[in-house]
């Protein structure tokens, strides 16, 4: 569906270099990697919104790499909604039913759906400005997909979000690429939001792919020591489960609640890991003995690494703790968390 | 109360100083006409017709810096390109030349002398002492205060919102007639109100090109030179009552569309 081949890109002091992809029609990619990395401008290059120095762009079997942006039937959702603030929720919704060819009926029909679909009725007539983040989002979603486009680009769609409209955008996101023929291509710098939409991604760092391919070969086989960083911060693990017990190589660990059927994967906050020098006896349903491999002075906190059995566990700690615990390379230590601080998908 | 420090007495007092020094020579003039010589000299068809052709010049600059200098402002606010910096140095000169050098420097390829001239001779436009020369030199000076007000409300607008109305199908034309222009024309307002002030108060450059038809300064630098101090007054009192009437009621239009919205 998309491909992306040989494609450089040179703006001031910012280069995109050699991009190969492909992806496939109707899938969800993820594009991540770290801020500065180039994703922005990569969604950008195919949308037409920035000028490329070489190589090609194919979407559907046709090379559009000069055609203008409005040729490309590819909607894009930035992560600052970009709604146009002179128009109403409806008229932003609408826009683009101007140039695209449909029965009045037809889109009558599409509009009302997608209305439904992000519950946007009662705000219809009022201003952007007066709408919350996820609002914004949800109009923003309605606006490109209401034209049917090949592909929907999305640069970020859930960071700005408070935490609790994150899920149910997430979630929103879900359904509507499982009940459209849509291509979604989403950037994001956070793997457990990746994880949870798409099946596979691109892994970018300074204007280049580090590595592509599934989410599960991504993180299990990581080809760099980059890419082993970038997914390995969060204490993601892929597991097996067992009712509310999950299997993570030779760990049991407790859950809060059964997990779906289709979840393969845990992932622990390095926040909500709890430290000890000796074993006490508490409400955390998870304690492992593990040995300290690595302390990483963050500025404002300290970054601890562990290791339990074969497995690498990320803590974080303040300065004090570091000194009321005495922790340094090399010293054992006892893990503690909540089976409700995991999250399983 | 926390005691001031003396600097903070310091700024106050310069502010009042400032304001004195603007306002107190405009209520003076504004006060020493008598009524009857209000009366009088509106009634004066030399005086209304000068300020009507100070008025109509003036709009005409404004009119052509916003057909030409829109797309230009538009093309500086959106695209970076090499020597661009060159571009809106020159844009910025007519501020900086002295005003009858611009009439000099306008006079100097208007006449028989030059091509362009002989051209414009042949199609049967004058610029000496004549309307269309008045507009040229009112566009010359005013349209680099259109230019840089509407580049700064085309700054203001994010690029995002083109970028999803041309992903949206709209082409380029469209999405400046349906986003941009929208968002931007309040600039555009203030770009003509500024422009149009400008041209309004210019006196060196016209008074080179054409002393006749009389502009309202030059028909008030006359009375000023043959009559003295206080004919002149009447004059000018009329001249910046009707301009100000003029900008306040544009400014009460933007700000009545915007409650609107």
């Amino acid at each position: 569906m998309i491909s992306i081949q040989n494609l450089s890109i040179c703006l001031g002091e910012f280069h995109l270099q050699d991009i190969n992809m492909d992806i496939e029609k109707g899938s969800f990619f993820t594009l991540m990697g770290p801020t500065g990395a180039g994703k922005t401008v990569l969604l950008e290059a195919i949308a037409g919104l920035v000028p490329i120095h070489k190589g090609n762009i194919i979407l559907g079997g046709k090379n559009v790499t000069r055609l203008p942006p409005e040729k490309r039937g590819v909607g894009i959702v930035y992560q600052d909604y970009a709604l146009f603030p002179h128009l109403s929720v409806l008229a932003n919704i609408t826009y683009g039913l101007h140039y695209r060819k449909m029965k009045r009926k037809d889109a009558q029909e599409r509009l009302e759906q997608l209305i439904d679909e992000l519950n946007l009725s009662h705000l219809l007539k009022r201003l952007p400005t007066n709408l919350s983040g996820g609002e914004n989002q949800r109009v923003a979603l309605a606006r490109a997909l209401i034209v049917d486009p090949k592909v929907l680009l999305l640069d970020e769609p859930l960071s700005a979000l408070d935490p609790s409209f994150r899920e149910e955008i997430r979630k929103g996101l879900q359904r509507l690429h499982a009940q459209s023929d849509t291509t979604f291509l989403m950037v994001t710098h956070d793997f457990a939001e990746a994880l949870s939409l798409s099946d596979r991604a691109a892994i970018m760092n300074r204007g280049k792919i580090e590595q592509i391919g599934c989410m599960k070969d991504i993180f299990q086989k990581p080809n760099s020591t980059f890419v082993a960083d970038f997914v390995g911060m969060k204490n993601l693990f892929a597991a097996q489960f067992k009712d509310t017990r999950a299997t993570v190589d030779s760990l049991e660990i407790e859950l809060a609640r059964r997990p779906s059927k289709d979840h393969g994967y845990i992932a622990i906050r390095p926040e909500d890991i709890v430290l000890s020098k000796e074993p006490f006896s508490s409400s955390m349903r998870n304690a492992f003995r593990g040995v300290i491999t690595g302390v990483l002075d963050q500025g404002l906190y300290y970054e601890i690494d562990l290791m339990v059995n074969d497995i690498l566990f990320k803590s974080m700690i303040t300065k004090s703790s570091l000194f009321e615990l005495d922790i340094r390379d090399g010293s054992d230590i006892y893990l503690y968390f909540k089976s409700a601080a995991i999250h399983s998908f | 109360m926390v005691k001031k420090e003396p600097f903070f007495w310091v700024t106050v007092s310069c502010g009042v100083i400032i304001m004195a020094f603007i306002l107190l020579p405009l209520i003076q003039m504004l006060a020493a006409p008598s009524l009857t010589m209000l009366k009088e000299t509106i009634q004066d068809k030399n005086v209304v017709r000068s300020i009507w052709l100070s008025i109509y010049t003036a709009g005409l600059a404004a009119l052509i810096s916003f057909l030409f200098g829109t797309p230009l402002a538009y093309i500086l606010a959106r695209t970076n390109f090499r020597g661009k910096h060159l571009v809106e140095s020159i844009i910025d000169l007519p501020i900086a030349i002295p005003h009858p050098v611009v009439g000099i420097a306008i006079l100097s390829i208007a006449g028989k002398g030059h091509w362009l001239g002989q051209i414009l001779s042949e199609l049967g436009i004058r610029i000496m002492g004549s309307v269309t020369g008045i507009v040229v030199v009112l566009t010359f000076v005013g349209l680099p205060f259109y230019v840089n007000a509407v580049k700064n409300g085309f700054e203001s607008i994010p690029p995002r919102l083109e970028n999803v109305s041309r992903s949206l199908g709209a082409s380029m034309f469209s999405t400046f007639a349906r986003i941009t222009f929208p968002l931007a024309w309040r600039s555009m307002l203030i770009g003509i109100i500024m422009c149009s002030a400008r041209a309004l108060s210019e006196f060196g450059a016209v008074v080179i090109v054409a002393y006749h038809p009389m502009i309202a300064p030059v028909l008030l630098y006359e009375r000023f030179e043959s009559y003295g101090l206080k004919y002149s007054q009447p004059v000018a009192v009329w001249l910046i009552s009707i301009c100000l009437i003029l900008f306040l009621v544009l400014r009460l239009l933007t700000l009545h569309n915007r409650k609107e919205q």
